[in-house]
């Protein structure tokens, strides 16, 4: 059997890097930023990669959405082992809905078994493309997604809720956003590396249309008080339980 | 008049408390504007009789879908029912938690009404007759003010963060009806297989005991547990991705970048050196406490009160005076 999937990726800043707010204080700095492919969706390639060498034979295609610079990510994801991948070229900097339409609408006509996404996107951390591109094509789908397994046309998907885990059963075509859980991501190899410079990637100019929302201003969160070291060892334990109790009221 | 829309979150049988922080808000957006509040309430049987508590934090309106078909959670289901809902009864906002389920039903109901959406907000104010929300970008390291261009403005509020209020209406209970049938969903539930001892999850937990790398030994975790017990519960125990990667502790408990955001009062940061990806995920509680022997650890810098020391002294003493103000 052939296991067909579509992984959306996207090209994030690394998590350790620092954020600077833009001049019209509605973006943020990308010079001197490293940028990297967005955490979970190493995990959603991964799953992905999986279930194709499970089949034993199978396609993994990479889609992003962004300028130039986000095909990076699609780069990554050829190193680590995707087959194809497609460049939706649209501006910079969009998000959510305007997203979700664009992915749906190019994922519409396509074939496939598995459409795979990040739980989120480490930098608007919207946690929406996913569940927005199930309803566009009306789907059925499963999110926080941490293990999944294939048989009989069907998904068993184990997903993360509050407090527990909640096991969903899923026809195909299906669609998940995946979150840390059973999938180690693999990084590239410096023979995929090479590979991945002569794997195709599309490119497709795309309008994007209005994400319903609108970033009026960004600013940095108040900085945290620097506060203070009550003291040494276990003999500090009743003042710090005084200060709970007297001074921040919270016990 | 202008309607904000308010999900009611109930989980076997039980309304949750980020339901009444959701009610709360809700409450107090329409106020601003002069409007009413709609509350949702969607689960098996039995629900109706929560529909007086919603009213207590501000529902004028209870609308309670009573089914088997609402056993489980079910995206498709809920969001048809929500959005037939919306199109009914036209509402300036919808207000959603940002829990691990209001964060699969807000953006789905958002597309189905291909209306934008914001969420994990933090704060929501009233500017103009227009709602204006704020949320974290890049895992709290920047806010941003967010409009909307359409009605309903669809927003999930981070849990925690909205405290509930008492503003008591008679509320008046209204019969949503419910024609689903489980057997059509493409996703259907199987099982849910609740974490050991129906425990409070970190995300929800208003105190977080986390523990990292400095515990030493899985096993060492359990006078977090203890600790956490104390507080008789009131507490959740959360991990840093160090003791996670190590296999000590189950991702549901991870915070931080790749793991839950949680905004409890209180959070206390055990043997965990406070790490720039471990920080993104707790900087919005309301008091941090810190337990490490280096004085240097970073957590320091952003600590409310520190204790330094070995840890293994010193949660167990601490344990033992928790338990003393019960
Ligand atoms: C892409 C990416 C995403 C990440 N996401 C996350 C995330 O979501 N969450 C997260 O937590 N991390 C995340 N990290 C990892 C993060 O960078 C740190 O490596 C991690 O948080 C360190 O965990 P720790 O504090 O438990 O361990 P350490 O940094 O090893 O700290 C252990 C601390 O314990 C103290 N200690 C040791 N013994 C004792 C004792 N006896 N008594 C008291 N104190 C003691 C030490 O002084 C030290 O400060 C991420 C990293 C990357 C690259
Ligand atoms: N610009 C984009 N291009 C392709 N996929 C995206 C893009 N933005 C988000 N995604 C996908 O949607 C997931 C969730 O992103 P978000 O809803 O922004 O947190 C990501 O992990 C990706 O799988």
């Amino acid at each position: 059997m052939r296991v067909k999937s579509i992984v959306c990726v996207k090209r994030v800043p690394d998590t350790e890097t620092r954020i600077r707010i833009s001049g019209g204080a509605t973006g943020v700095e990308t010079a001197g930023v490293k940028y990297l492919l967005n955490p979970y969706d190493e995990f959603a390639l991964e799953a992905a990669l999986k279930q194709k060498e499970g089949a034993g034979e199978g396609q993994v295609t990479a889609v992003t959405v962004g300028g130039a610079e986000a095909a990076e990510a699609l780069r990554s994801a050829l190193a680590i082992g995707a087959d194809d991948a497609v460049l939706l070229r649209a501006e910079a900097g969009l998000e959510g809905l305007a997203v979700a339409k664009l992915l749906a609408e190019e994922i519409r006509g396509r074939a496939y078994d598995l459409l795979l996404f990040g739980m989120k996107a480490v930098d608007d951390d919207l946690q929406a493309v996913g569940p927005m591109v199930a309803e566009l094509l009306d789907l059925p789908a499963a999110t926080s997604v941490i293990e999944f397994a294939s048989a009989d046309g069907r998904i068993t998907a184990q997903r993360e809720i509050d407090g527990g885990v909640e096991v969903v059963e899923l026809t195909l075509p299906c669609l998940l956003t995946m979150t840390k859980g059973a999938y180690k991501p693999r990084s590239a190899s410096l023979k995929g590396i090479m590979a991945a410079k002569k794997k195709p990637i599309e490119e497709k100019p795309v309008q994007a249309s209005s994400a319903g929302i609108q970033i009026e201003k960004l600013s940095y969160p108040p900085e945290r008080a620097a506060g203070r070291i009550v003291g040494q060892g276990a003999d500090a334990v009743p003042e710090l339980l005084r200060l709970l109790r007297q001074e921040a009221k919270v016990l | 008049m202008p309607n904000i829309f308010a999900f009611a979150e109930a989980r076997d049988g039980e309304l949750k408390k980020v339901a009444q922080e959701v009610v709360t808000a809700a409450r107090q957006v329409a106020d601003q504007l002069g409007g009413e509040v709609h509350a949702v309430l969607l689960g098996p049987s039995g629900l109706r009789e929560r529909a007086g508590e919603l009213a207590s934090h501000g529902a004028d309106h209870v609308h309670v879908g009573e089914s088997d078909a609402l056993q489980h959670y079910s995206g498709e289901g809920f969001t048809t029912l929500l959005v037939n809902f919306l199109k009914a009864n036209p509402c300036d906002a919808a207000l959603f938690p940002a829990s691990a389920l209001g964060k699969d039903l807000a953006p789905r109901v958002a597309a189905r009404l291909g209306v934008g959406y914001a969420s994990e907000c933090t704060a929501l104010q009233v500017e103009n007759g227009a709602l204006v929300a704020t949320r974290p970008k890049y895992a709290g390291k920047v806010f941003a003010r967010v409009r909307f261009t359409d009605t309903p403005a669809v927003a999930s509020l981070r849990p925690n963060t909205f405290a509930p209020a008492e503003s008591a209406r008679s509320g008046e209970v209204h019969t949503l009806e419910v024609s689903l049938n489980s057997a059509d969903f493409g996703a259907i539930v199987r099982e849910i297989r609740a974490a050991a001892g129906e425990k409070l999850d970190v995300a929800e937990a208003p105190i977080v005991v986390a523990g990292g790398r400095g515990l030493k030994d899985p096993a060492n975790f359990k006078l977090l547990d203890e600790l956490a017990d104390a507080f008789g519960g009131r507490a959740a125990v959360g991990a840093s991705r160090a003791v996670v990667d190590a296999g000590w502790r189950p991702h549901a408990e991870q915070v931080g970048q790749t793991g839950k955001t949680v905004s409890p009062t209180l959070y206390f940061a055990i043997g965990i050196s406070g790490a720039m990806q471990h920080l993104a995920g707790m900087r919005t509680a309301k008091y941090i406490v810190a337990i490490n022997k280096d004085p240097e650890a970073p957590i320091f810098k952003v600590a409310d009160y520190g204790i330094v020391g070995d840890l293994m002294e010193i949660v167990p003493r601490l344990t033992e005076e928790v338990r003393k103000l019960r």
